[in-house]
């Protein structure tokens, strides 16, 4: 038996403490936004918090983030009232096929947590773990940029497009 | 009476005289910086290749900034300094150093104008540089593109800030001179030499240090420290499972890891990439240098690789699945974690380098300091910009400090039967604050730029 604490809530989920928490996740919690991309924490898909820093979920066994708090793409808010991180995604556009997008805004919502004012240079650095097989990766850093104008209460007509210049 | 303290007097007077003597340098004269078409095109190509023999742009290059426009923070035991610039900028670089100046800087660790240059700079090692090479150095440099950059002054306490008192550091630990061949050993093993104990500068970071900062004569290249990682002895007292061969060091030299003793990190990862420049044969006469430096290994040393590699041929991981994380034992709560977080890599099937170590073969996890474990196991080992490199993830976030020390304990006892680095759990501490500094970087990392290096340093 393990406890877990997922988005404020308290669960007591009956497995092996060697599971990975990407799969106590999906299998068991039925919260199904991170993805199993690689397994081996090369690609990002299967990103989450745990107290406050973006982790592989599916390099994590779930027996180390006991008691500890862990935050997945469904605490970021609901559809009827998404978060600013995911406000932001939805106006820029940022998912093509969207398999990689919540574990990108996870790890960005973990930069911007720890540093509310990130430079464009910041975000480009932090989401570098994370890969975009579409290669959608320039409305991705929009939108972490426009999440962290949401956030900061800049009002939704200024765009801020200064993180899509330079290389890709 | 009275004559004895004129003459004490008189000693002194003269003593302080011969230092100054000794210490005073003369400036040489500015000059025009030189045109590109001074320069040979060959000797520039020359140069280039020997700059990355000397690694010149790890230390003059700042994350981020322009190649060799100084200004990279080199922290040491007595205060941190600031690499200088030696793009050919007439104000900031050494846009106005002749050949002549560029040479004793090398030779002797002596600035243009006469000051003298802080053993950070490896002119200890430099000084063995043949004047043919200073010159192609020279040539290669003087034709980079010029970069108007002042570094930062450096913070270092009195009487240390005083240019001076290096003198007497070289007085007391510096042997100044071209590299002299040693007759009884082959061409090869003396171009491996030269390029090892001179621009290569291995023992900079391989050889340890007293407490002047001067690297220990008694110690040759029995390992040393190096931004924040461990560098491993190169003399018998390797700590590689498989003991290295001329071949083995070739391979990894050449290619940046060998399926023997793994992929090179840290710092020395910025090393190999560097190396790809060189030739062969003188990759072939560095590896055929160092290998007889570490001599033939012991009957013991030998029977236990032999064993190892028996192992491996068998066992393809069959490593005990200890009970539970939270009860038992360190090393059953280590084992725990290494299952549930390394093994997919660690004991997989993937080879090297894009798989994990068989840690049997890990000279990181058999040798006496934790440091570079915690190192990986913090941080992991960053991707590569531009291009494949083997990657590894950082566990700094999920792992808790007890939780790296029982999975190091657990890694010492299963793969290297030894018993657990007792400072395993102090040095994580002291690493993940930030107190103890330590440079991440690619595991082919070549240039130091803001995608590639940086992570915590």
């Amino acid at each position: 038996m393990v406890k877990l604490n997922v988005n404020g809530t308290s669960y007591d989920v009956d497995v092996d403490p060697a599971t990975p928490l990407l799969y106590v996740l999906r299998n068991d919690l039925k919260l199904n936004g991170a993805k199993f991309g690689c397994g081996l924490g090369q690609c990002g898909a299967c990103t989450v918090m745990v107290d406050g820093k973006a982790v592989f979920s599916c390099l994590t066994p779930a027996m180390l983030v006991e008691g500890r708090e862990i935050k997945t793409v469904e605490g970021l808010g609901t559809i009827d009232d998404p978060g600013p991180m995911q406000k932001a995604f939805i106006e820029q556009q940022a998912a093509q096929c969207g398999y990689c997008i919540a574990g990108m805004m996870m790890r960005a919502q973990a930069l911007l947590e720890a540093k509310p004012d990130a430079a464009d240079a910041d975000i480009r650095q932090a989401l570098e773990p994370n890969l975009c097989r579409c290669g959608t990766h320039m409305r991705i850093l929009r939108a972490v940029a426009r999440a962290r104008d949401l956030m900061q209460g800049k009002s939704a007509g200024n765009m801020a497009p200064s993180a899509a210049t330079g290389r890709g | 009476m009275k004559r004895f303290w004129i003459s004490v007097l008189i000693l002194v007077v003269v003593c302080l005289a011969g230092f100054a003597a000794y210490a005073w340098k003369p400036a040489i004269d500015p000059i025009e910086p030189p045109q590109r078409a001074a320069f040979d095109k060959l000797l520039i190509e020359k140069g280039a290749v020997l700059a990355s023999v000397g690694n010149c742009t790890a230390c003059h290059t700042k994350p981020g900034g322009k190649s060799f426009a100084g200004g990279l923070a080199v922290p040491t035991p007595f205060g941190t300094i600031y690499s200088t610039n030696i793009t050919p900028d007439p104000k900031t670089g050494i846009g106005r150093w002749s050949e002549a100046a560029f040479s004793r800087a090398m030779r002797e660790g002596v600035e243009r104008d006469g000051d003298h240059l802080y053993p950070a700079f490896p002119f200890d090692h430099f000084t063995l540089v043949s004047d043919e090479d200073n010159k192609a150095l020279y040539a290669y440099l003087m034709t980079r593109h010029a970069v108007e950059s002042r570094p930062p002054a450096n913070e270092l306490p009195f009487p240390l800030n005083l240019r001076f008192v290096l003198a007497g550091w070289k007085l007391l630990f510096f042997d100044k001179g071209a590299y002299r061949e040693d007759a009884a050993q082959s061409a090869e093993w003396n171009r491996g030499a030269y390029l090892v104990e001179g621009l290569g500068h291995c023992g900079a970071c391989h050889t340890p240090r007293n407490a002047l900062g001067a690297e220990r004569k008694g110690a040759h290249l029995a390992g040393g420290e190096a931004e924040g990682w461990d560098a491993f002895a190169l003399d018998a007292s390797s700590s590689a499972p498989i003991p290295w061969t001329h071949d083995s060091l070739f391979d990894y030299l050449r290619q940046g890891w060998h399926a023997d003793h793994g992929v090179a990190n840290g710092p020395m990862a910025e090393v190999t990439g560097n190396l790809g420049r060189l030739s062969d044969s003188d990759i072939s006469a560095i590896a055929t240098y160092l290998s007889s430096r570490m001599g033939e290994p012991t009957p013991e040393r030998a029977a236990a690789a032999e064993d190892i590699r028996k192992k491996l041929s068998i066992d393809q991981g069959g490593t005990p699945i200890p009970a539970s994380a939270t009860t038992g034992s360190p090393t059953s709560r280590g084992g725990a974690i290494f299952q549930a977080a390394c093994a997919t890599c660690h004991d997989g099937s993937r080879p090297q380098p894009f798989g994990g170590i068989d840690f049997h073969l890990s000279s990181t996890i058999a040798t006496r300091d934790p440091q570079n474990a915690i190192n990986v196991v913090l941080f992991g080992l960053p991707a590569a910009s531009g291009r494949e490199s083997p990657i590894m993830p950082g566990f700094a976030a999920t792992l808790t400090d007890d939780q790296v020390a029982d999975l190091l304990g657990y890694l010492r006892e299963a793969y290297a039967q030894k018993p657990a680095w007792a400072d395993a759990k102090a040095k994580t501490a002291d690493t993940r604050s930030g107190k103890y500094r330590v440079s991440v970087q690619p595991s082919d990392g070549i240039e130091r730029s803001p995608d590639n290096v940086g992570a915590k340093d």
